[in-house]
C-alpha cells in the first residue's frame, strides 16, 4: 500500500468508497529501485566475499601443493625457494591467544564502561561521555601502535618483570627473555583498542531496556544493582556477545598496531606456553614481508596463512551468531 | 532473518580481508617518512655550491622504486636536481629491492634501487639479470651508487667505547655468549669494566637487506662462529622488531641491548657503536674506513656493470668491513631514448661529488674516488 497517503484510506464522508491504491504499487518505479538497490548490495557483497575466498584459495592453493612441512601444525617459516616449508602454528598461537586475553580484559571492561554511561552517570554527563569513548574507537591504530611503542611498553616492562620473577613457576608466565612486544603485552594494548567497540555497542541496547522491566525489578525491592542484573544484562546480553565478537575480529585482524610492537621469534626458537613469548600474529607476519612478495610461490604462503585469518575470523562470527541465537529465545 | 545473518557475518569477512590485502600500501607508507623536508633544506644551504656536473634538464616525470636504504640519498640528489630542473619530477618509492626490480621487469619504472645487485644465478626459478635484459631489451646495468655502513649498536650503561671482532659478534648474535663481561668480550676490551647484564639480541623481523649484508659479514669473516645461511630473513637468535626503526628504538629502551642496524638510524637514536677488529686494530665507523672497504671490493661484472663483491673479511687496516652498497638497476640502452637521456641526467646528478660529498651527513659514506668514477663513466654511456 506504499504511496497512498493515509489520509486516502480513510472513508469519505459522505459514505462514497474509500480512495483506494492502485494495487499495483509494488510494480512502481521508486518500489522497483529500492528493492533492486537493497537486493544489488546484498548480492554484491556476498559475491565479493565469495570471490575473495575464491582469490585466496586460488592464490594460495600452488604454494600449498609444494610445501615440504605440515602447513598447519609446522613452526617453521620458509616459503619461496626450491624446498619451501612452512606452517602456521605459531601464528596461531599467537593470533588467538592474544585476541582471547584482549577480549578477557575488554569485555568487563568495556561493558563496565557501558553500565556507566547508561546506568550510573548523570544525565548530562551521558552524552558528552559517551561522545569522548566513541572518540577513541577514531584513533588510528597506528597511534596506538606508537603509544604503544614509545610510551606503554616502558611503564608495562616492569610489571611483566615483577609477574616473571614472582609467578614465574607457572608455565603460562614462565620468564623467556623476550624484553618488548610479549604475547600479553600486545594482548593489553588490543584489548585498549577494542573497548570502545565494546562500549559503543553494548551502550546503545542498554540504554534500550524496557523501562517497565527496570521499575518493575525496583518496585519488588531490587536494589540497583539488582536491578541490572536481573533486568539491563540479562536484555543486552546478545548486544553484548555482538559486540565482543566485533571487537574479536578487530582484535584477531589487527595490524599495524601489531607489527609496530611485535617481537618475532628466530627460527627454530624454542617453544614455550609462556605468554611472556614473542611471536608474529597472522596480521603481522603478512605486514612485515609483504616488500618481499617476489614471486608467485613465496606470496602463496603468506596467501594460505591470510586464509586461515579469513577461515578463523568466519568461525568465530558463526559462534557468535549461534549463541546469540541461542540466548535470545531465553531474553524473549 | 537468515539472510541478514549471512550478509552480517560476510561483512565481518570482508572487513577482516581488506585489512590483510591493503597491507602492501601500509608498508610502504612506513618507509615513507624519511625527513625529506630536511633534506631539502640542506640540499638549500649546500647543495647548490658543488659541482654536480653539467646537468641535462628535462620537463617531465622520471620514477623510480626500490631499497629503502637509499631513501634518504636519493631524497637528497632529487633535491639538487630538482633546484636546478624545477620542470623535473623525480619519484622514488622506498618500497625494497626485491619489489623495486620486480617492477623495473614489469617496466613500470625507470631505474630501480637495490641493496643487491641483479641475481645471475636462478632463485626459485628466476634469473633477475636475464629478465632486467629481457625487459631493457639491452644488457641492464648495476650502478653502485651509495654505500650504507652497518652499525653494530649497542645500550650498555656505563660502557661508551667496546671492541668486537667478527668471532665475537658472531657468538653474540648466535646467543653462545649471553652476558656482558663474558671472557671472550672482555679479552678485546682490556681495561673497559664490563657490567654483567645480559645480552639482548635484536634482529630485523623483516627481510632486509641489512640481515643480508650482516649475515655475510659474519659469515665470510668468521666462518666457524657463524654457521647460518645468508640471506634476507634472520637466522641467528634474538627478539625481532619491525625494520631499522623498531630495532633502533628496542636497544635504546634496554639496556644490555644489541643489534646491527644502518648508521643513520644508530645516529638518530643515539646509540653507542662499537669498533670492529679485522685482525689489524679496531676500526671506527666512518666515511674513511668505510670507502677503504668499498675500495678493496672486486667487480664482478663486465665493462660498465660495476656489481660488486665485497671483501667483508678484509684485513686491510683501518678498513671498516660491515657495508652495505646499494646499486642503481638501469638499462644500458632504454627503447625509448628520451626515457634513457632523463635516466642519464639524474644520475649524473646523483654520481657527482657534490651530491656524493652531502651523503655522510646522512648517514652514508659517499664512493671513494676510484669507483666513483668508474660509476660517472657508466653513467655517460647510457643511452
Amino acid at each position: 500500500m506504499t504511496g497512498v497517503p493515509v489520509v486516502d484510506e480513510k472513508p469519505e464522508p459522505k459514505g462514497n468508497a474509500p480512495l483506494g491504491g492502485d494495487n499495483a504499487s509494488t510494480a512502481r518505479l521508486g518500489d522497483r529501485l529500492f528493492g533492486g538497490a537493497a537486493t544489488a548490495s546484498g548480492v554484491i557483497v556476498i559475491a565479493m566475499v565469495t570471490l575473495i575466498a575464491t582469490f585466496l584459495i586460488v592464490q594460495a592453493v600452488p604454494a600449498l601443493l609444494d610445501n615440504q612441512e605440515n602447513f598447519l601444525t609446522s613452526r617453521a617459516w620458509n616459503p619461496g625457494g626450491d624446498q619451501p616449508g612452512f606452517g602456521i602454528l605459531e601464528f596461531l598461537w599467537t593470533t588467538v591467544v592474544a585476541g582471547a586475553i584482549a577480549m578477557l580484559i575488554a569485555v568487563p571492561f568495556g561493558v563496565a564502561v557501558a553500565l556507566f554511561l547508561t546506568q550510573y552517570a548523570p544525565v548530562w554527563m551521558r552524552g558528552p561521555a559517551a561522545a569522548l569513548v566513541d572518540l577513541l574507537a577514531a584513533v588510528p591504530s597506528i597511534v596506538y601502535g606508537l603509544w604503544g611503542l614509545i610510551t606503554f611498553a616502558p611503564f608495562f616492562r616492569p610489571i611483566q618483570g615483577w609477574i616473571e620473577s614472582t609467578f614465574g613457576w607457572f608455565p603460562l608466565l614462565a620468564q623467556t627473555g623476550i624484553t618488548g612486544g610479549t604475547i600479553l603485552f600486545i594482548a593489553v594494548v588490543l584489548s585498549i583498542m577494542v573497548v570502545p567497540i565494546v562500549t559503543a555497542l553494548s551502550r546503545e541496547i542498554f540504554a534500550q531496556t524496557p523501562l517497565a522491566h527496570k521499575e518493575g525489578a525496583l518496585a519488588l525491592g531490587a536494589t540497583h544493582w539488582e536491578m541490572i542484573r536481573t533486568t539491563v544484562l540479562p536484555f543486552g546480553r546478545p548486544g553484548v556477545i555482538s559486540a565482543s565478537m566485533l571487537a574479536l575480529g578487530r582484535a584477531l585482524g589487527e595490524t599495524i598496531a601489531v607489527t609496530f610492537l611485535v617481537s618475532s621469534l628466530p627460527n627454530g626458537a624454542a617453544w614455550t606456553w609462556s605468554l611472556f613469548n614473542g611471536g608474529e600474529t597472522f596480521a603481522s607476519k603478512i605486514a612485515n614481508n609483504a616488500a618481499e612478495f617476489s614471486n608467485p610461490s613465496r606470496t602463496g604462503a603468506y596467501i594460505a596463512a591470510a586464509l586461515v585469518l579469513f577461515v578463523l575470523t568466519f568461525v568465530v562470527n558463526s559462534i557468535a551468531r549461534i549463541v546469540i541465537e541461542r540466548r535470545k529465545a531465553f531474553s524473549e | 532473518m537468515s539472510a541478514t545473518r549471512t550478509t552480517v557475518r560476510s561483512a565481518f569477512g570482508v572487513l577482516a580481508l581488506s585489512g590483510a590485502l591493503l597491507l602492501s600500501s601500509c608498508a610502504s607508507e612506513n618507509n615513507t617518512p624519511g625527513g625529506s623536508a630536511d633534506n631539502a633544506s640542506q640540499a638549500g644551504s649546500t647543495g647548490n655550491t658543488g659541482n654536480t656536473g653539467n646537468t641535462d634538464c628535462f620537463s617531465g616525470n622520471l620514477k623510480a622504486e626500490g631499497s629503502s636504504a637509499q631513501k634518504n640519498a636519493i631524497d637528497e640528489a632529487i633535491s639538487v636536481f630538482q633546484t636546478k630542473c624545477a620542470d623535473a619530477t623525480i619519484d622514488y618509492n622506498p618500497s625494497g629491492s626485491g619489489s623495486g626490480i620486480k617492477q623495473f621487469i614489469a617496466k613500470q619504472v625507470d631505474f630501480a634501487g637495490s641493496d643487491s645487485a641483479l641475481k645471475t644465478v636462478a632463485v626459485d626459478g628466476l634469473v633477475e639479470a636475464d629478465d632486467a635484459a629481457k625487459a631493457c631489451g639491452s644488457p641492464a646495468w648495476n650502478l653502485p651508487m651509495v654505500t650504507g655502513p652497518i652499525a653494530v649498536a649497542y645500550n650498555v650503561a656505563g660502557v661508551d667505547k667496546l671492541v668486537l671482532n667478527a668471532e665475537v659478534t658472531a657468538q653474540i648474535f648466535d646467543g653462545r655468549i649471553t652476558t656482558w663481561n663474558d671472557p671472550a668480550i672482555a679479552k678485546l676490551n682490556a681495561g673497559v669494566k664490563l657490567p654483567a647484564t645480559p645480552i639482548k639480541v635484536y634482529f630485523r623481523s623483516d627481510d632486509s637487506g641489512t640481515t643480508e649484508n650482516f649475515t655475510k659479514y659474519l659469515k665470510s669473516a668468521a666462518p666457524d662462529a657463524w654457521s647460518y645461511e645468508t640471506g634476507k630473513k634472520w637466522t641467528g637468535k634474538g627478539e625481532g622488531k619491525e625494520k631499522s626503526a623498531g630495532v633502533a628504538t628496542a636497544v635504546k629502551g634496554q639496556d644490555g641491548g644489541i643489534t646491527y642496524v644502518e648508521l643513520s638510524y644508530a645516529r638518530q637514536n643515539r646509540l653507542q657503536m662499537a669498533q670492529i677488529d679485522t685482525g689489524s686494530g679496531p676500526v671506527v665507523l666512518n666515511a674513511e674506513s668505510v670507502g677503504k672497504t668499498v675500495a678493496t671490493a672486486k667487480p664482478t661484472g663486465s665493462g660498465n656493470d660495476l656489481a660488486l663483491k665485497i671483501d667483508y673479511a678484509t684485513q686491510e687496516s683501518g678498513a671498516y668491513p660491515i657495508i652495505l652498497v646499494t646499486y642503481e638497476v638501469v638499462c644500458s640502452t632504454y627503447a625509448d631514448p628520451a626515457q634513457g637521456a632523463k635516466v642519464k641526467a639524474f644520475l649524473t646528478t646523483f654520481a657527482s661529488d657534490a651530491v656524493q660529498g652531502q651523503l655522510e651527513e646522512l648517514g652514508y659514506a659517499p664512493l671513494p674516488t676510484a669507483v666513483a668514477s668508474k660509476v660517472q663513466t657508466a653513467v655517460k654511456a647510457i643511452s
